[in-house]
């Protein structure tokens, strides 16, 4: 079987879940799609993975209410070893990376990380990822009875429900799991909230840097352009080293890797370590007043100008 | 208790980066300590600064010759000695966990700090490889940690926000910016280095062996149109790319 360990938040898929189902469909390979469902009172979420998957296997614990890396590692090997998975999939997220590398080692096989695409031919897995700040794209191939794959965030065409054309739904399986004792206290938590979209799953986004001039700016223009044109907001590591804005909002090497239908950079001057975050952004607009700044070079469209004045404009505009 | 903390020697984040064949060539390229684990450096010596009972701190090189640079650099940093396993052999990250998993306990370390993620392979997998071989907690993306007795406490980077944690020693701990900011070595400090041992090993005892291959690499850079419009009539401008966006890009309604 192809295991897919689901990611899901607020009772609901993520999109990254149904970019996987579809990276497992269109891989290539042999057995029933099967989507593992962790985490506590997720009988919903799993009628909704029935809708993407030949079968759902249910681990609904008091033990699974807090993602952990120990116990989710645990959990996903025992699936993928009692269902004797050929592959294993699970979501290129912070969480993701952090327990997948546990899980190839507890079943001693191959880790494949953060796969932009995904080719299977008998015990062979290939797939492509970016190495050296995201400049260079490797090919990569394992062989073995199980490889174990992160799927990158955006690299897939999100899967559609089978069940609107009349198909049964995948069957649903409750699974018994042993899971360690998480050792690890959380002993606090801050959830950086947005009523915007996540900066992860938005299709645009409007991102900062050091030349919008001040956190007024930032929430002048910035923000203020994303709320006009429903788009999520990032920022550059030089912002967030300011304390303008919260390191959650961080688009770069050591921020959030975002791959959008549009990125919208202003003052942004485009250092390697930020390309490397958004360099795959499908189009690229670069708002800023240097016309010799690097983001330039990786735009689609660019507007020589200063943000004071090309911002207010671009919000007036959209309005009509 | 002692501290291993992993570096690596990776380009410069602003040199160029080519491809001869079908494999990353360094040839030339200028190369560096990586930033991310130059954070796990800084931190084993502030650990120690701040008054936690370290015994040892040792830097530890899993690579080719060029790796010697880091970890002269991690000497003079502070650091009290220095491993480096020298192979020219590129071993994935879950089967280089395999040698530090052995070396952490050959040395009797009970902290290890790696950088989140280097800038060569863009890989997060080391740090939790090497914990789950040695049956360790691990906290990644730490921007913040102290030792209490047998514990470490702190903060970190979680999906949608961060955490304070507290877990018990022996632990890896993936580090990354936030964490500190790194000394520059000085020139006593250079001269020091020097004199401390950098032991060399061979990656034959350790049972190692690469289980992904790389079978290409290319520098793809997508072609993008690089329009550039003047800004010198910013409502023209902004009217402009709108239409852009609306109707040649079609990425906004």
């Amino acid at each position: 079987m192809k295991l897919i360990v689901a990611e899901h938040a607020s009772g609901k898929l993520t999109k990254a879940t149904l970019e996987m189902v579809a990276a497992a469909q269109n891989a290539g390979g042999e057995g029933p799609i099967t989507l593992l469902v962790l985490g506590q009172n997720v009988a919903a979420v799993a009628t909704e993975a029935a809708q993407y998957a030949e079968q759902v296997l249910v681990g609904d614990s008091a033990a699974l209410a807090a993602y952990n890396p120990e116990v989710w590692a645990a959990a996903a090997a025992q699936i993928a070893q009692e269902g004797e998975a050929s592959l294993v999939l699970i979501g290129g997220s912070r969480s993701g990376r952090e327990y997948a590398p546990r899980v190839a080692v507890k079943l001693d096989a191959p880790y494949l990380e953060d796969a932009t695409s995904l080719s299977v031919n008998g015990e062979t897995v290939q797939a492509q990822r970016y190495t050296y700040l995201a400049r260079v794209t490797e090919t990569v191939e394992a062989s073995a009875p199980t490889v174990i794959v992160t799927v990158k965030p955006g690299s897939f065409a999100p899967a559609a429900p089978a069940t609107s054309t009349g198909a049964a739904a995948g069957e649903q399986y409750d699974v018994e799991l042993e899971l360690p004792a998480a050792r690890t206290q959380i002993t606090g938590r801050s959830v950086e909230k947005t009523s915007r979209v996540a900066l992860t799953e938005a299709d645009v986004i409007v991102t900062g840097g050091r030349g919008v001039g001040s956190p007024d700016n930032f929430a002048t223009y910035v923000e203020g352009l994303a709320d006009r044109i429903g788009a999520g907001v990032g920022a550059t590591r030089a912002v967030v080293d300011a304390g303008w804005r919260p390191y959650a909002e961080q688009v770069g090497q050591t921020g959030k890797t975002v791959q959008p239908k549009a990125y919208i950079a202003l003052g942004v001057s485009g250092a390697v370590q930020h390309l490397s975050g958004m360099g795959k952004s499908k189009f690229i607009v670069a708002i800023n007043k240097d016309a010799e700044a690097p983001i330039f070079k990786v735009a689609d469209y660019g507007i020589v100008g200063d943000v004071n004045q090309i911002v207010p404009a671009l919000i007036e505009a959209a309005k009509k | 208790m002692n501290i291993l903390t992993l570096v690596r020697q990776v380009p410069d984040a602003e040199a160029r980066v080519k491809v001869s064949g079908s494999a990353v060539d360094l040839e030339g390229t200028t190369l560096v300590i990586d930033g991310m684990d130059e954070y796990g450096v800084e931190e084993a010596l502030r650990l120690r600064e701040g008054g936690a009972n370290i015994e040892m701190i040792t830097a530890l090189a899993i690579g080719p010759k060029r790796n010697e640079d880091a970890l002269r650099t991690a000497l003079a940093m502070g650091v009290d000695r220095a491993i480096h396993v020298e192979t020219d052999e590129k071993l994935d990250a879950v089967s280089l966990s395999r040698v530090v998993a052995q070396i952490a306990q050959a040395e009797n370390a009970t902290l290890i700090l790696v950088g989140g993620q280097e800038a060569d392979w863009d890989s997060q997998a080391l740090g939790a490889a090497t914990a789950e071989r040695l049956g360790w907690p691990q906290l990644t993306w730490t921007n913040e940690l102290k030792i209490e007795g047998e514990s470490i406490s702190g903060r970190h980077d979680v999906d949608d926000g961060n955490e304070s944690f507290s877990a018990p020693l022996p632990a890896v701990v993936t580090t990354q910016q936030g964490l500190n900011e790194p000394r520059y070595p000085t020139l006593p400090n250079i001269m020091k280095a020097k004199r401390k041992e950098l032991r060399k090993d061979t990656l034959d005892t350790y049972g190692a062996a690469n289980t992904v291959r790389v079978v290409n690499a290319e520098i793809q850079t997508r072609a993008r149109m690089n329009r550039v419009i003047d800004g010198k009539d910013p409502q023209a401008a902004a009217e402009q790319l709108l239409d852009l966006l609306r109707n040649e890009a079609k990425v906004l309604a």
